[in-house]
C-alpha cells in the first residue's frame, strides 16, 4: 500500500502570509510550537484548534503572497501539515516550503474547488498521483536541486549534513 | 540568437561570469545580504540548528533595525540586543542603529548595492533595489542563513515580462498610481515570479523616489526581481558613496519577454486599493467619501523626502481633522525635511512625528488601529490585520491623497482642498 489519506483544509486564491501568521506576532513569538497556534488565525479561526497531523491544504491560485515570512511556512509545518497543494504559489513561499521540507505541489485550475475541507485527499506517491472526489492529477515533477533539498529534509538539514 | 534580459545578464555576472539562459538553475553570489529585525532568529537558525560558527563574509552583510523600533517591549529590546552581540561577534560590516531608517532605504542612500549587482535581502520587498538597476530578490529567514554560511545560493533564472511605461503624469498622480493601477490591472499574481523589466521613455522623467516607488511595489505582483534601466540620474545620485567600480547592465534590444504591458501613465488618475487586497484596485472617485479615521505616510513605498513634500504641498495651511502619523523612512530624509520646513509644516497641520522605521505598516508596535476603523495609507499591503487588528480597514494610496483625507477625515481628491 503506497497510497495516504489526509484531511483536506481547502481554501480560494491569494491566500496571503499576513493571514497565515500575522505580522503582529512576528518577533515576539518565536517557537515552532507556539508559531503554530496562531497558524492562519486571520483566515480561518477553526483551524489551528482543530487540524491534526496529516492533514494537507488545497488552495488556488497565489499561495502565501505577502510578506517573505519563513513562518508563515513554519506554523502550518509544525501543525502537521507535510504538504501544501495549490493551483500556483507565490514564488517566495514555494523556497520557503522547500528549504522548510514541506512538499508544494501544483495541482489543476479549480481542484480546490472540486473539494471541501474535511474532505479525503489520496496520495501515492510511488505512482506520482493525487485523488480526491474522482478528480485525479498528477503531481509534477521538480527540479534535481529542489529534490536534493526535499530529501535531505530542508535546507538546515543539507547544510548540517554539508558541515558535519 | 536572440538577446538577453536585464535577468540573464545579471545572474550570469553573479554567477561568475557565466553566459546563462531563463530556466536555467544557477549558483550565485551576491555583491550585499541583509536583514533587519529578524536577524536575531536568522542568527538562531545559523547557530542552534546549522551548529554553524563564522559568517562568510561579514564585509557583505548588512543589518538595519527598522520593524519595530525603538523597542516597544522587553522582548523586542533583547531581539535587538542579540543583534548587536552578533554584529561585535562576526564584525558585521554595515550596521544601521534605530531611528537610522528602513533597510531598503538606508542601503539605497549609503552606496552599498550599485547598478548590475545582485542584493537579497530576508524582506519581501528587496525588489526595491531595481530602482538603481540592481538585481534585488527576496529570501526567506533559512536561506540567509545559508547565504551567511556559503556566501551563495542556488535560484532558477527567472523568465520575463516587459513593462513600458509612456507618458507623463498628471497633477496628484504618481508612481504609486502606476503601480496600483499595474496590480489592479493584472493581478496580485501578475508577476508569477517573473523578472518585472520597465521600459519606455516615461522613465527619464520619473524622480528617483519615483522608480523605486515602482520597483518596490512589484513585490506585491509576486515579481522575483524588478528592474529600472539606470541613467545618469541614477550614476550622479551613487557617485559621493560608491567605494568600487560597476558596470551599468541593460537588456538587449531583442530580449525575450513573455509579454510587454503597456501603460499610459498620463491616462491615470490618482487610485486606492481598498480593503483587503493590494490589487483590489479602483479610481479615487469611487471611493471618494469614505470615512476615515487614521492616515499615514511612510514606509518603504512611499516614506521619503518627496513623499513628505508632497503631503505637506497639501497640508500647508490646513488643518488635519483625524490622527495623522508622519514616518520619515529614514534620518537623512528626516533632517532634509526638518531643515527645508516641511517637518514644521506637517507638525502644525497636526501631524505626529516618528522614529524613522516601517512604523505602523506591519501592526508591530504602533499606530494600531481600533476594530471597525478604517486607516488610510502610503504603505504597500492592506492584507487584513496587516496593522494589528482584524476588523480593521486599510487603504492605500499616494500621498496626496492620504494627506487631503486626513484635512477631511474622509478620502478625498487633492484637489478638493486646494
Amino acid at each position: 500500500m503506497t497510497t495516504t489519506t489526509h484531511r483536506a483544509w481547502v481554501y480560494g486564491d491569494n491566500v496571503n502570509t499576513d493571514v497565515i501568521f500575522p505580522g503582529k506576532y512576528t518577533y515576539t513569538v518565536r517557537e515552532p510550537e507556539q508559531i503554530a497556534r496562531h497558524a492562519l488565525e486571520d483566515l480561518d479561526a477553526d483551524f489551528a484548534s482543530n487540524v491534526q497531523s496529516g492533514d494537507v491544504i488545497v488552495a488556488g491560485r497565489n499561495w502565501g503572497c505577502g510578506s517573505s515570512r519563513e513562518q508563515a511556512v513554519t506554523a502550518l509545518k509544525y501543525c502537521g501539515v507535510r504538504v501544501i497543494i495549490a493551483q500556483a504559489f507565490s514564488g517566495l513561499y514555494f523556497r520557503n516550503c522547500i528549504n522548510q521540507g514541506i512538499h508544494p505541489i501544483l495541482c489543476p485550475p479549480d481542484f480546490n474547488k472540486s473539494i471541501k475541507t474535511g474532505d479525503t485527499v489520496l496520495i501515492d506517491y510511488a505512482k506520482g498521483v493525487i485523488s480526491a472526489n474522482g478528480e485525479t492529477f498528477n503531481i509534477p515533477p521538480l527540479s534535481p536541486t529542489v529534490r536534493h533539498i526535499l530529501s535531505a529534509g530542508g535546507l538546515v538539514a543539507m547544510l548540517k549534513a554539508r558541515s558535519g | 540568437m536572440t538577446g538577453y534580459t536585464f535577468a540573464e545578464k545579471a545572474l550570469g555576472r553573479a554567477a561568475g561570469g557565466l553566459t546563462v539562459r531563463a530556466g536555467e538553475v544557477v549558483d550565485v553570489t551576491p555583491d550585499l545580504v541583509f536583514s533587519h529585525d529578524n536577524t536575531a532568529a536568522i542568527r538562531r537558525i545559523f547557530q542552534d540548528e546549522i551548529g554553524a560558527t563564522t559568517i562568510k563574509h561579514p564585509e557583505r552583510v548588512a543589518f538595519t533595525l527598522d520593524h519595530a523600533v525603538p523597542a516597544p517591549t522587553t522582548r523586542h529590546a533583547q531581539n535587538h540586543a542579540e543583534i548587536r552581540e552578533w554584529v561585535r561577534q562576526q564584525n558585521v560590516a554595515h550596521f544601521f542603529e534605530v531611528g537610522r531608517g528602513i533597510c531598503h532605504q538606508v542601503i539605497s542612500e549609503e552606496g552599498l548595492i550599485l547598478p548590475g549587482e545582485l542584493i537579497f535581502g530576508s524582506d519581501s520587498h528587496t525588489t526595491h533595489f531595481g530602482w538603481l538597476g540592481a538585481f534585488g530578490m527576496a529570501v526567506g529567514r533559512t536561506e540567509m542563513a545559508a547565504l551567511w554560511l556559503t556566501g551563495q545560493i542556488w535560484l532558477q533564472v527567472p523568465r520575463a515580462l516587459r513593462i513600458w511605461l509612456d507618458g507623463r503624469p498628471q497633477p496628484y498622480t504618481t508612481a504609486k498610481d502606476v503601480a496600483l493601477h499595474i496590480l489592479g490591472r493584472y493581478g496580485a499574481d501578475g508577476g508569477q515570479y517573473r523578472s518585472v523589466e520597465f521600459a519606455g521613455n516615461a522613465i527619464t522623467h520619473l524622480s528617483l523616489s519615483e522608480r523605486a516607488v515602482l520597483t518596490n511595489m512589484m513585490a506585491e505582483f509576486g515579481a522575483m526581481n524588478a528592474y529600472m534601466p539606470p541613467d545618469d540620474a541614477v550614476f550622479d545620485y551613487l557617485q559621493p558613496h560608491q567605494e568600487r567600480d560597476y558596470t551599468p547592465l541593460y537588456p538587449d534590444a531583442d530580449a525575450v519577454y513573455d509579454e510587454t504591458h503597456h501603460i499610459d501613465i498620463s491616462a491615470l488618475t490618482p487610485q486606492i486599493a481598498r480593503p483587503h487586497r493590494p490589487d483590489n484596485v479602483v479610481a479615487l472617485d469611487e471611493v471618494a467619501g469614505t470615512p476615515v479615521q487614521q492616515a499615514f505616510i511612510g514606509t518603504c513605498t512611499n516614506g521619503r523626502y518627496e513623499d513628505l513634500c508632497a503631503a505637506a504641498e497639501i497640508l500647508r495651511g490646513q488643518r488635519a481633522r483625524i490622527r495623522l502619523i508622519v514616518i520619515p523612512a529614514s534620518s537623512h530624509v528626516l533632517e532634509q525635511a526638518a531643515r527645508s520646513g516641511v517637518l514644521a509644516d506637517l507638525i502644525s497641520a497636526g501631524a505626529t512625528i516618528s522614529t524613522p522605521g516601517c512604523g505602523p505598516c506591519m501592526g508591530n508596535h504602533m499606530g494600531v488601529p481600533a476594530p471597525d476603523e478604517a486607516t488610510i495609507s502610503t504603505g504597500n499591503r492592506n492584507f487584513r490585520g496587516r496593522m494589528g487588528t482584524r476588523e480593521a480597514d486599510i487603504y492605500l494610496s499616494n500621498p496626496y491623497v492620504v494627506a487631503a483625507s486626513a484635512i477631511t477625515g474622509r478620502i478625498t481628491d487633492p484637489q478638493e482642498v486646494l
